[in-house]
Protein backbone atom coordinates (compact mmCIF):
# COMPACT_ATOMS: atom_id res chain seq x y z
CA UNK A 1 0.00 0.00 0.00
CA UNK A 2 1.16 3.29 -0.53
CA UNK A 3 0.78 6.46 2.09
CA UNK A 4 -0.46 8.28 -0.18
CA UNK A 5 -3.97 7.47 -1.89
CA UNK A 6 -4.92 8.76 -5.38
CA UNK A 7 -2.26 11.92 -4.70
CA UNK A 8 -3.62 14.85 -6.64
CA UNK A 9 -7.65 14.51 -6.10
CA UNK A 10 -9.57 17.49 -4.72
CA UNK A 11 -6.00 18.90 -3.03
CA UNK A 12 -6.04 22.63 -2.23
CA UNK A 13 -2.32 23.54 -3.16
CA UNK A 14 -0.89 26.69 -1.71
CA UNK A 15 2.99 27.13 -4.16
CA UNK A 16 3.12 30.60 -3.55
CA UNK A 17 4.83 30.21 -0.03
CA UNK A 18 6.72 27.71 1.90
CA UNK A 19 5.97 25.28 4.30
CA UNK A 20 3.47 26.74 7.56
CA UNK A 21 5.35 27.94 10.56
CA UNK A 22 4.31 26.02 13.68
CA UNK A 23 1.74 29.08 14.61
CA UNK A 24 0.46 29.08 11.28
CA UNK A 25 -0.33 25.69 11.52
CA UNK A 26 -1.72 25.94 14.85
CA UNK A 27 -4.17 28.72 13.41
CA UNK A 28 -5.12 26.04 10.39
CA UNK A 29 -6.16 23.44 12.70
CA UNK A 30 -7.98 26.01 15.15
CA UNK A 31 -10.23 27.00 11.73
CA UNK A 32 -10.92 23.32 11.50
CA UNK A 33 -12.29 22.83 14.88
CA UNK A 34 -16.01 22.90 14.82
CA UNK A 35 -17.79 25.66 16.96
CA UNK A 36 -19.19 24.52 20.57
CA UNK A 37 -16.39 21.49 20.17
CA UNK A 38 -15.12 19.74 23.22
CA UNK A 39 -11.63 19.62 22.60
CA UNK A 40 -8.28 18.25 24.26
CA UNK A 41 -4.72 20.25 23.22
CA UNK A 42 -2.35 17.55 23.92
CA UNK A 43 1.13 19.02 25.71
CA UNK A 44 3.46 20.68 23.18
CA UNK A 45 2.78 22.54 20.09
CA UNK A 46 -1.23 21.46 20.12
CA UNK A 47 -0.96 23.76 23.03
CA UNK A 48 -0.68 26.86 20.89
CA UNK A 49 -3.62 25.78 18.70
CA UNK A 50 -5.69 27.63 22.25
CA UNK A 51 -4.39 31.13 20.80
CA UNK A 52 -6.03 30.82 17.47
CA UNK A 53 -9.28 29.79 18.71
CA UNK A 54 -11.70 32.63 18.26
CA UNK A 55 -13.35 33.59 21.62
CA UNK A 56 -16.69 33.57 19.93
CA UNK A 57 -16.47 30.27 19.36
CA UNK A 58 -17.62 28.36 22.00
CA UNK A 59 -15.15 25.54 22.34
CA UNK A 60 -14.43 23.84 25.37
CA UNK A 61 -11.40 22.73 26.23
CA UNK A 62 -10.61 19.75 28.49
CA UNK A 63 -7.74 19.08 30.69
CA UNK A 64 -7.14 15.52 31.37
CA UNK A 65 -6.12 16.84 35.19
CA UNK A 66 -10.15 17.34 35.78
CA UNK A 67 -11.27 20.62 34.25
CA UNK A 68 -13.57 22.10 31.71
CA UNK A 69 -13.66 24.86 29.89
CA UNK A 70 -10.00 25.64 30.73
CA UNK A 71 -8.61 29.37 30.07
CA UNK A 72 -5.36 30.68 29.07
CA UNK A 73 -2.04 30.85 30.46
CA UNK A 74 -2.32 32.40 34.01
CA UNK A 75 0.04 35.48 34.56
CA UNK A 76 1.28 37.25 37.78
CA UNK A 77 -1.46 37.66 40.79
CA UNK A 78 -3.64 34.80 38.83
CA UNK A 79 -0.97 31.93 39.41
CA UNK A 80 -2.68 29.48 41.73
CA UNK A 81 -0.66 25.83 42.25
CA UNK A 82 -3.73 24.14 42.30
CA UNK A 83 -4.96 25.39 39.13
CA UNK A 84 -2.57 23.71 36.28
CA UNK A 85 -2.85 22.12 32.49
CA UNK A 86 -2.10 18.72 31.90
CA UNK A 87 1.21 20.16 31.30
CA UNK A 88 1.40 21.28 34.93
CA UNK A 89 1.40 24.93 33.82
CA UNK A 90 -0.49 27.57 35.70
CA UNK A 91 -4.01 28.37 33.82
CA UNK A 92 -7.12 29.86 34.74
CA UNK A 93 -10.55 28.91 34.82
CA UNK A 94 -13.55 30.11 32.49
CA UNK A 95 -16.79 31.54 33.24
CA UNK A 96 -18.83 28.12 33.01
CA UNK A 97 -16.24 25.76 34.12
CA UNK A 98 -16.22 22.58 35.54
CA UNK A 99 -14.03 20.30 37.97
CA UNK A 100 -14.01 16.20 38.19
CA UNK A 101 -12.02 13.66 39.51
CA UNK A 102 -9.29 11.29 37.39
CA UNK A 103 -11.40 8.73 36.96
CA UNK A 104 -14.37 11.03 35.58
CA UNK A 105 -11.78 12.77 33.33
CA UNK A 106 -10.86 10.16 31.80
CA UNK A 107 -14.53 8.51 31.60
CA UNK A 108 -15.42 11.44 29.41
CA UNK A 109 -12.52 10.73 27.06
CA UNK A 110 -12.89 7.18 26.98
CA UNK A 111 -16.46 6.99 26.80
CA UNK A 112 -16.69 9.09 23.61
CA UNK A 113 -18.26 12.34 24.41
CA UNK A 114 -15.01 14.39 23.61
CA UNK A 115 -15.13 15.73 20.21
CA UNK A 116 -11.46 16.55 19.39
CA UNK A 117 -8.20 15.64 20.19
CA UNK A 118 -5.21 16.96 19.11
CA UNK A 119 -1.88 15.01 19.79
CA UNK A 120 1.77 15.77 19.00
CA UNK A 121 3.14 12.51 16.83
CA UNK A 122 6.54 10.95 16.17
CA UNK A 123 5.42 8.65 13.33
CA UNK A 124 1.65 8.42 12.28
CA UNK A 125 1.07 5.07 9.89
CA UNK A 126 -0.73 5.44 6.29
CA UNK A 127 -3.49 3.85 8.19
CA UNK A 128 -3.56 6.02 11.10
CA UNK A 129 -1.64 4.37 13.77
CA UNK A 130 0.12 6.73 16.10
CA UNK A 131 3.28 6.78 17.87
CA UNK A 132 4.21 9.39 20.39
CA UNK A 133 4.70 7.86 23.58
CA UNK A 134 8.32 6.12 23.49
CA UNK A 135 11.28 6.22 21.46
CA UNK A 136 11.40 2.73 22.22
CA UNK A 137 15.70 3.20 22.70
CA UNK A 138 16.52 1.08 25.73
CA UNK A 139 18.10 3.93 27.85
CA UNK A 140 14.68 6.01 27.70
CA UNK A 141 12.29 6.09 30.20
CA UNK A 142 8.89 5.52 29.15
CA UNK A 143 6.34 7.67 29.50
CA UNK A 144 2.90 7.53 28.69
CA UNK A 145 0.86 10.30 30.35
CA UNK A 146 -2.68 10.10 29.32
CA UNK A 147 -1.65 9.49 25.31
CA UNK A 148 -3.24 6.24 24.81
CA UNK A 149 -6.51 6.81 26.58
CA UNK A 150 -6.74 10.28 24.42
CA UNK A 151 -5.71 8.06 21.47
CA UNK A 152 -8.89 5.52 21.51
CA UNK A 153 -11.14 8.06 23.24
CA UNK A 154 -11.86 11.26 21.25
CA UNK A 155 -14.29 11.07 18.26
CA UNK A 156 -11.59 13.13 16.03
CA UNK A 157 -8.15 12.77 17.01
CA UNK A 158 -5.74 15.12 14.87
CA UNK A 159 -2.20 14.63 14.78
CA UNK A 160 -0.34 17.84 14.67
CA UNK A 161 3.45 17.59 13.99
CA UNK A 162 6.31 18.35 11.15
CA UNK A 163 6.08 16.31 7.92
CA UNK A 164 10.09 15.24 8.05
CA UNK A 165 12.14 15.16 11.07
CA UNK A 166 15.23 17.04 11.26
CA UNK A 167 17.23 15.18 9.32
CA UNK A 168 14.55 14.85 6.51
CA UNK A 169 13.13 11.15 7.04
CA UNK A 170 9.05 11.36 6.66
CA UNK A 171 7.34 10.99 9.93
CA UNK A 172 4.44 9.61 7.70
CA UNK A 173 5.20 6.05 6.99
CA UNK A 174 3.66 3.12 5.95
CA UNK A 175 4.27 1.04 8.85
CA UNK A 176 5.51 2.95 12.29
CA UNK A 177 8.84 1.78 13.56
CA UNK A 178 8.31 3.60 16.96
CA UNK A 179 6.26 1.75 19.95
CA UNK A 180 2.57 2.47 19.20
CA UNK A 181 -0.15 4.40 21.33
CA UNK A 182 -2.93 3.05 19.48
CA UNK A 183 -3.94 1.67 16.34
CA UNK A 184 -6.23 3.14 13.51
CA UNK A 185 -7.12 6.16 15.99
CA UNK A 186 -5.77 9.09 13.90
CA UNK A 187 -8.30 10.43 11.22
CA UNK A 188 -6.10 13.76 10.06
CA UNK A 189 -2.96 14.66 10.33
CA UNK A 190 -1.89 18.41 10.20
CA UNK A 191 1.87 19.25 9.06
CA UNK A 192 3.67 21.80 7.96
CA UNK A 193 3.80 20.69 4.44
CA UNK A 194 0.18 19.26 4.40
CA UNK A 195 -3.08 18.12 5.80
CA UNK A 196 -4.20 14.60 5.22
CA UNK A 197 -7.27 12.81 5.83
CA UNK A 198 -7.00 9.33 6.93
CA UNK A 199 -9.07 6.78 4.68
CA UNK A 200 -9.16 3.26 3.61
CA UNK A 201 -6.36 3.40 1.19
CA UNK A 202 -4.06 5.13 2.48
CA UNK A 203 -3.82 9.02 3.64
CA UNK A 204 -5.69 11.58 1.18
CA UNK A 205 -4.03 15.24 0.75
CA UNK A 206 -6.04 17.95 1.62
CA UNK A 207 -4.28 21.00 1.25
CA UNK A 208 -0.88 21.86 1.01
CA UNK A 209 1.94 24.61 1.41
CA UNK A 210 4.93 25.00 -0.59
CA UNK A 211 4.72 21.85 -2.82
CA UNK A 212 2.09 20.60 -5.11
CA UNK A 213 0.25 17.31 -3.56
CA UNK A 214 1.79 15.04 -6.22
CA UNK A 215 5.08 15.89 -5.41
CA UNK A 216 4.89 15.02 -1.52
CA UNK A 217 3.48 11.85 -2.68
CA UNK A 218 6.25 11.29 -4.82
CA UNK A 219 8.61 12.13 -1.62
CA UNK A 220 7.06 10.34 0.79
CA UNK A 221 6.03 7.09 -0.86
CA UNK A 222 9.71 7.40 -2.64
CA UNK A 223 11.20 7.84 1.05
CA UNK A 224 9.22 4.72 1.90
CA UNK A 225 10.29 2.15 -1.15
CA UNK A 226 13.73 3.68 -0.48
CA UNK A 227 13.56 2.25 3.59
CA UNK A 228 11.76 -0.75 2.45
CA UNK A 229 14.79 -1.75 -0.31
CA UNK A 230 17.28 -1.17 2.95
CA UNK A 231 15.46 -3.57 5.00
CA UNK B 1 -16.01 4.27 61.43
CA UNK B 2 -16.05 7.60 60.81
CA UNK B 3 -12.90 9.71 60.24
CA UNK B 4 -10.39 10.28 63.62
CA UNK B 5 -9.14 14.17 63.01
CA UNK B 6 -5.36 13.31 64.08
CA UNK B 7 -3.33 16.69 65.21
CA UNK B 8 0.10 16.00 63.88
CA UNK B 9 0.92 14.13 60.65
CA UNK B 10 3.26 12.34 61.96
CA UNK B 11 0.32 10.41 63.94
CA UNK B 12 -1.62 10.56 60.99
CA UNK B 13 0.52 7.99 59.19
CA UNK B 14 1.85 5.89 62.13
CA UNK B 15 1.47 2.27 61.68
CA UNK B 16 2.32 1.84 57.90
CA UNK B 17 4.41 -0.72 57.33
CA UNK B 18 7.86 -1.70 55.50
CA UNK B 19 6.58 -3.26 51.89
CA UNK B 20 2.63 -1.40 52.05
CA UNK B 21 1.09 -0.07 48.42
CA UNK B 22 0.52 3.60 49.24
CA UNK B 23 -1.27 5.67 46.72
CA UNK B 24 -0.33 9.05 46.89
CA UNK B 25 -2.73 11.48 44.86
CA UNK B 26 -1.40 14.64 42.90
CA UNK B 27 -0.76 15.18 39.42
CA UNK B 28 2.99 16.93 39.63
CA UNK B 29 2.86 19.42 42.75
CA UNK B 30 -1.18 20.06 42.47
CA UNK B 31 -2.82 17.80 45.29
CA UNK B 32 0.22 16.44 46.32
CA UNK B 33 0.32 15.70 50.20
CA UNK B 34 3.56 17.04 51.14
CA UNK B 35 3.21 17.13 54.52
CA UNK B 36 1.45 13.36 54.89
CA UNK B 37 4.62 12.60 52.45
CA UNK B 38 7.22 13.92 54.76
CA UNK B 39 5.57 12.67 57.49
CA UNK B 40 6.15 8.57 56.41
CA UNK B 41 9.96 9.76 55.60
CA UNK B 42 10.32 10.64 59.13
CA UNK B 43 8.02 7.40 60.26
CA UNK B 44 10.77 5.33 58.17
CA UNK B 45 8.42 2.57 56.34
CA UNK B 46 10.52 1.01 53.45
CA UNK B 47 10.01 -1.45 50.38
CA UNK B 48 7.11 0.92 49.24
CA UNK B 49 5.29 0.71 46.44
CA UNK B 50 3.73 3.97 45.52
CA UNK B 51 1.14 4.48 43.08
CA UNK B 52 0.87 7.83 41.86
CA UNK B 53 0.77 9.74 38.32
CA UNK B 54 4.33 11.25 38.48
CA UNK B 55 7.59 9.79 40.05
CA UNK B 56 8.44 12.79 41.53
CA UNK B 57 9.49 16.33 41.20
CA UNK B 58 12.52 18.27 42.16
CA UNK B 59 13.35 17.24 45.87
CA UNK B 60 10.70 17.51 47.87
CA UNK B 61 6.98 15.90 48.43
CA UNK B 62 7.19 11.91 46.90
CA UNK B 63 10.98 13.05 45.44
CA UNK B 64 11.81 13.25 48.52
CA UNK B 65 10.55 9.65 49.88
CA UNK B 66 12.24 8.31 46.86
CA UNK B 67 15.88 9.75 47.37
CA UNK B 68 15.08 8.62 50.65
CA UNK B 69 15.60 5.40 49.61
CA UNK B 70 12.31 3.92 50.80
CA UNK B 71 10.33 3.08 47.45
CA UNK B 72 10.63 -0.18 45.80
CA UNK B 73 8.16 -0.02 42.96
CA UNK B 74 6.89 3.19 41.49
CA UNK B 75 3.31 2.94 39.34
CA UNK B 76 2.77 5.73 37.53
CA UNK B 77 1.14 7.00 34.46
CA UNK B 78 4.30 9.59 33.52
CA UNK B 79 7.66 9.19 35.22
CA UNK B 80 9.64 11.11 33.22
CA UNK B 81 9.80 15.27 33.52
CA UNK B 82 11.94 17.97 33.25
CA UNK B 83 12.79 17.88 36.55
CA UNK B 84 11.84 14.44 37.46
CA UNK B 85 15.84 13.41 38.23
CA UNK B 86 15.81 11.70 41.44
CA UNK B 87 13.04 9.03 39.84
CA UNK B 88 15.63 9.01 37.08
CA UNK B 89 18.81 8.45 38.28
CA UNK B 90 17.67 5.31 40.34
CA UNK B 91 15.28 4.05 37.36
CA UNK B 92 18.68 4.00 35.59
CA UNK B 93 20.46 2.68 38.53
CA UNK B 94 18.65 -0.07 38.55
CA UNK B 95 17.42 0.83 42.27
CA UNK B 96 13.24 1.37 41.79
CA UNK B 97 11.13 -0.71 39.50
CA UNK B 98 8.66 0.68 37.33
CA UNK B 99 5.71 -0.02 35.81
CA UNK B 100 3.57 2.54 33.31
CA UNK B 101 0.00 2.46 33.06
CA UNK B 102 -1.71 4.55 31.07
CA UNK B 103 -3.25 7.76 32.92
CA UNK B 104 -6.67 6.59 32.85
CA UNK B 105 -6.10 3.22 33.01
CA UNK B 106 -4.51 4.02 36.67
CA UNK B 107 -7.43 6.34 37.54
CA UNK B 108 -9.98 3.70 36.30
CA UNK B 109 -7.99 0.53 38.10
CA UNK B 110 -8.52 2.30 41.35
CA UNK B 111 -11.78 3.14 40.54
CA UNK B 112 -12.39 -0.65 40.45
CA UNK B 113 -10.43 -1.54 43.72
CA UNK B 114 -12.60 0.97 45.25
CA UNK B 115 -16.21 0.11 43.68
CA UNK B 116 -15.82 -3.91 44.24
CA UNK B 117 -15.11 -4.57 40.36
CA UNK B 118 -13.10 -7.72 39.64
CA UNK B 119 -11.43 -6.63 36.40
CA UNK B 120 -12.90 -4.78 33.48
CA UNK B 121 -12.12 -4.44 29.63
CA UNK B 122 -10.69 -1.22 28.29
CA UNK B 123 -9.71 -0.57 24.84
CA UNK B 124 -6.91 1.67 25.84
CA UNK B 125 -3.55 0.42 24.93
CA UNK B 126 -5.06 -1.89 22.75
CA UNK B 127 -2.51 -2.91 20.09
CA UNK B 128 0.14 -1.30 21.96
CA UNK B 129 2.91 -2.56 24.28
CA UNK B 130 1.27 -1.98 27.07
CA UNK B 131 -1.24 -4.16 26.09
CA UNK B 132 1.03 -7.54 25.74
CA UNK B 133 0.24 -10.12 27.51
CA UNK B 134 -3.00 -9.14 28.51
CA UNK B 135 -6.21 -11.37 28.34
CA UNK B 136 -8.09 -9.86 25.17
CA UNK B 137 -11.72 -9.45 24.49
CA UNK B 138 -13.75 -7.86 21.00
CA UNK B 139 -16.97 -6.95 22.48
CA UNK B 140 -19.53 -5.57 19.54
CA UNK B 141 -16.85 -5.06 16.65
CA UNK B 142 -14.46 -3.25 19.47
CA UNK B 143 -11.21 -4.86 20.79
CA UNK B 144 -10.37 -4.26 24.55
CA UNK B 145 -7.88 -5.73 26.63
CA UNK B 146 -8.24 -7.54 30.57
CA UNK B 147 -7.27 -4.71 33.13
CA UNK B 148 -7.19 -5.21 37.07
CA UNK B 149 -8.08 -2.87 40.13
CA UNK B 150 -5.33 -1.37 41.62
CA UNK B 151 -5.11 -1.49 45.75
CA UNK B 152 -3.83 -0.05 48.30
CA UNK B 153 -2.98 -0.80 51.98
CA UNK B 154 -2.94 3.47 52.09
CA UNK B 155 -3.54 6.41 50.21
CA UNK B 156 -2.09 10.23 51.12
CA UNK B 157 -3.91 12.32 49.95
CA UNK B 158 -4.61 15.97 50.29
CA UNK B 159 -7.76 18.01 49.81
CA UNK B 160 -9.18 21.68 50.90
CA UNK B 161 -11.40 21.32 53.74
CA UNK B 162 -13.15 18.74 55.85
CA UNK B 163 -15.75 18.38 58.67
CA UNK B 164 -15.03 16.64 61.62
CA UNK B 165 -16.50 13.36 60.09
CA UNK B 166 -14.32 13.21 57.52
CA UNK B 167 -16.55 14.60 54.33
CA UNK B 168 -13.87 16.60 52.06
CA UNK B 169 -13.88 19.40 49.22
CA UNK B 170 -11.29 19.81 46.94
CA UNK B 171 -10.08 23.06 45.25
CA UNK B 172 -9.57 23.16 41.19
CA UNK B 173 -7.56 20.67 39.38
CA UNK B 174 -5.79 19.60 42.93
CA UNK B 175 -8.94 17.36 42.82
CA UNK B 176 -7.54 15.40 40.51
CA UNK B 177 -6.85 11.37 41.65
CA UNK B 178 -7.95 12.34 45.20
CA UNK B 179 -11.47 11.02 45.37
CA UNK B 180 -10.38 8.12 43.40
CA UNK B 181 -7.44 6.85 45.69
CA UNK B 182 -9.51 7.67 49.06
CA UNK B 183 -12.09 4.93 47.87
CA UNK B 184 -9.00 2.50 46.89
CA UNK B 185 -7.39 2.42 49.95
CA UNK B 186 -7.61 -0.12 53.28
CA UNK B 187 -6.60 3.16 55.63
CA UNK B 188 -7.40 6.89 53.78
CA UNK B 189 -5.35 9.71 55.46
CA UNK B 190 -6.29 12.92 54.05
CA UNK B 191 -4.89 15.81 54.89
CA UNK B 192 -6.79 19.06 54.49
CA UNK B 193 -5.84 23.25 54.76
CA UNK B 194 -9.53 23.59 56.60
CA UNK B 195 -11.24 21.40 59.54
CA UNK B 196 -15.08 23.18 59.76
CA UNK B 197 -17.56 22.75 61.79
CA UNK B 198 -19.67 19.91 61.68
CA UNK B 199 -23.19 20.91 59.42
CA UNK B 200 -20.94 23.63 57.49
CA UNK B 201 -20.22 21.46 54.31
CA UNK B 202 -22.99 21.84 51.87
CA UNK B 203 -24.05 18.35 52.04
CA UNK B 204 -24.57 18.35 48.00
CA UNK B 205 -21.29 19.98 47.54
CA UNK B 206 -19.22 17.10 49.34
CA UNK B 207 -17.03 15.45 46.81
CA UNK B 208 -15.24 12.58 48.99
CA UNK B 209 -18.33 11.26 51.51
CA UNK B 210 -16.75 10.53 55.44
CA UNK B 211 -17.40 6.66 54.33
CA UNK B 212 -13.88 6.47 52.66
CA UNK B 213 -11.72 8.87 54.90
CA UNK B 214 -10.05 7.08 57.94
CA UNK B 215 -7.78 10.01 59.71
CA UNK B 216 -7.86 13.35 58.43
CA UNK B 217 -4.49 16.19 59.77
CA UNK B 218 -5.25 20.37 58.99
CA UNK B 219 -1.91 21.37 57.87
CA UNK B 220 -0.66 24.88 57.33
CA UNK B 221 -0.82 26.47 54.26
CA UNK B 222 1.92 25.72 52.09
CA UNK B 223 3.77 27.99 50.17
CA UNK B 224 3.79 26.15 47.30
CA UNK B 225 6.41 26.49 44.29
CA UNK B 226 5.17 26.38 40.63
CA UNK B 227 6.38 23.27 39.02
CA UNK B 228 9.59 23.77 36.81
CA UNK B 229 11.01 26.42 39.23
CA UNK B 230 13.36 24.50 41.71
Amino acid sequence: MTIVASAAAGAVEHLDRGPLTMDELAAVIARDIPRGSYVNLGIGQPTKIADHLPADAGVVLHTENGMLNMGPAATGDQVDPDLTNAGKVPVTELPGAAYFHHADSFAMMRGGHLDVCVLGAFQVSATGDLANWHTGRPDDIPAVGGAMDLAIGAKNVYVMMTLFTRTGEPKLVPSCSYPLTGVRCVGRVYTDHATFDTTPDGMRIRETWGSTAADLAARLDGAAAATQSRR
Amino acid sequence: MTALLHDTCDQAVAGIQDGSTVLVGGFGFAGMPFDLIDALIRQGAKDLTIVSNNAGNGEVGLAALLKAGRVRKVVCSFPRQADSYVFDELYRAGRIALEVVPQGNLAERMRAAGAGIGAFFCPTAVGTPLAEGKEARTIDGRDYVLEYPIKGDYALVSAHRADPMGNLVYRKTARNFGPVMATAATTTIVQVNEVVALGELDPEAVVTPSIYVDRIVRVQARNYTVQGAR
